[in-house]
């Protein structure tokens, strides 16, 4: 009898346990769908944050361990709440850097990326998962964002940052947090934070190295005091050509959430006049003294030339995105498509197909008769190399007993740098070369996976 | 005469890919009549360390943009540019400016 009571009271006690769980659940869910405004495809005019009078007994629970830093203290966790940031990119740094100004409660994050998640950003775009690929990336880390901290407001924006929106989206917020893939895009923010007065935070990161800096804060320089003429786009490498190592920007996004959160606060950034640069090879940190804002600055000078924004696409001669440009070097008689090399390559006709892709890319993968010769090799006329190419195109040319010229076929990943080697292999038939034809693969081997064989891998 | 002067030059944010790669490069500067500047070393690295596409670092006598350059951990505009007089030991940075995210 008496066992049978403690038993059933057992039996009781977990009921009511999983009951407080199914009903912390469901205030966790009517919060979130508060928290979590709908994802804006345009900007729409967002009420200011009323400031608190004081903490919640749950906002001590949930702060303290920052509450407890003389640095912060109940005066800096109350600006926090009251301050919202504008994260310009979803990425790879504006993951991390969301992440924790969303941890350490911050009143409310604009988020803003015209991007869907793919595969090929979840190394380093940490609020991203599986289950979102496809998803627009504002929402998915405006979910993930609400799912961490519920009193945060997120407003996700799936839209590209322009000339037309910038202005009206910027002012509404009060901290900018540059995290975009993209020359144009960082003129274009830096210019319509000089225009309504915002401090900009804004990092960078490449291979294994990130830059970070603190714009237009405290009469420090803008990013046109320093850099007032665009790199030429041909210099200008981006993560899906040149790589990065996820916690690259992770560590930057992270360093750029540290600077929001000292403005936020009201302590205040250190390095408004300085450019921090890490080199994650040799794992070290530089802090690098800058010029101070400039006289002559088109955009925060004396006598400024640029008082609305412009059409950054032209001023930069680039996109607005990270994506790939696609060259168009050669005429189309000296460019073939996958479909017409796979029946060259089927009809076994003789011909040599170089790969022209750095060894690193082809490790990853490569069509298994290939020649690899990476186009730096070409450029450098790298003695091996040519030597090897050489020998190649002899051996052929003997094979084929003919007069004919050699038909060489250059393919790379996406059918750029292969137009560059045929122009240089051009100058190099019949003098360094046996006399060659030469074209390139329009397309590359991604065209290759896309349309010819759906197991080669994409990259 | 001025004597020849060592210094070290650091390339990054893939400005050492014009550079074989390589970081860390230390140089000596031939001994010449008026002291080294920035202008010169320029055009000495131009001729003696570039071996392609000089465009890619140089452009007309100073260095492109988009690369920032940075005499002993300060922003060279601080230091007076071209006109810096090279001394002895003097750290030189190239780092190209990097937009990824």
């Amino acid at each position: 009898m008496e066992e049978d009571v403690l038993s059933l009271r057992k039996q009781l006690m977990e009921k009511d346990r999983e009951i407080a769980f199914l009903k912390g659940k469901i205030d966790q869910l009517g919060k979130d769908s508060e928290s979590l405004r709908q994802l804006q495809d345009k900007i729409t005019l967002h009420a200011p944050l009323k400031p608190k009078a004081s903490l919640t007994n749950a906002d001590i629970m949930r702060y303290s361990r920052q509450l407890l830093l003389p640095e912060l203290g109940v005066q800096g966790q109350l600006n926090l709440s009251k301050t919202s940031v504008l994260v310009v990119g979803c990425g790879g740094l504006g993951c991390p850097l969301a992440q924790y100004l969303a941890a350490a409660g911050i009143g409310r994050l604009g988020l803003l990326d015209y991007d869907d998640v793919e595969l090929n950003n979840l190394h380093r775009q940490i609020l991203h998962t599986e289950q979102g690929l496809g998803q627009p990336k504002a929402l998915s880390a405006a979910q993930a964002l609400s799912r961490l901290n519920s009193a945060v407001e997120c407003i996700p924006y799936h839209l590209q940052l322009s000339p037309e929106n910038a202005l009206e989206l910027i002012q509404q917020y009060d901290i900018v947090a540059d995290c975009s893939d993209n020359v144009p895009t960082r003129y274009l923010v830096n210019d319509a934070c000089v225009l309504t007065g915002r401090p900009l935070v804004s990092a960078s990161a490449l291979r294994m190295e990130g830059q970070l800096t603190v714009y237009n804060y405290r009469g420090g320089p803008c990013y046109r005091c320093l850099y007032p003429k665009p790199p030429p786009p041909e210099t200008v490498t981006n993560c899906s050509d040149g790589g990065v190592l996820g916690v690259v920007p992770g560590i930057m996004g992270c360093l750029q959430a540290l600077e929001v959160l000292k403005i936020a606060s009201g302590q205040g950034s250190s390095i408004e006049q300085q450019l921090v640069m890490f080199d994650g090879q040799e794992t070290r940190f530089r802090s690098i003294r800058l010029r101070p804002k400039q006289a002559s600055c088109a955009v925060c000078g004396e006598t400024p030339t640029v008082t609305e924004l412009q059409n950054y696409e032209s001023f930069c001669g680039s996109a607005a995105t990270d994506k790939c440009r696609r060259l168009n070097l050669l005429p189309k008689e000296q460019r073939i498509t996958v479909l017409e090399y796979k029946s060259i390559q089927d009809s076994s006709a003789p011909h040599l197909l170089l790969d022209v892709r750095p060894s690193v890319e082809v490790d990853i993968c490569h069509l298994s008769h290939s020649l690899n010769i990476p186009l730096a090799s070409l450029e450098n006329k790298k003695s091996g190399d040519i030597d090897q190419l050489r020998e190649k195109i002899s051996a052929l040319k003997t094979q084929m007993k003919t007069d004919l010229e050699v038909p060489v076929f250059v393919v790379c990943k996406l059918g750029n740098d292969s137009q560059k080697a045929v122009q240089m292999l051009e100058k190099m038939s019949g003098c360094e070369l046996e006399r060659i034809s030469v074209k390139d693969i329009c397309g590359g081997l991604m065209a290759w996976a896309q349309k010819i064989d759906p197991s080669f891998p994409q990259y | 005469m001025a004597a020849p002067i060592a210094l070290h030059l650091e390339f990054g944010g893939g400005a050492e890919l014009l550079f074989d790669g390589v970081k860390n490069h230390h140089v000596t500067l031939p001994s010449q009549s008026e002291p080294w500047d920035m202008r010169q070393l320029l055009a000495w690295i131009r001729g003696n360390m570039l071996k392609e596409r000089p465009e890619l670092f140089v452009q007309g006598e100073s260095v492109r943009p988009g690369i920032l350059v940075l005499i002993n951990d300060a922003d060279w505009e601080l230091m007076g540019e071209l006109e810096y007089q090279l001394q002895d030991q003097d750290n030189i940075i190239f780092i190209s400016t990097l937009h990824g995210g």
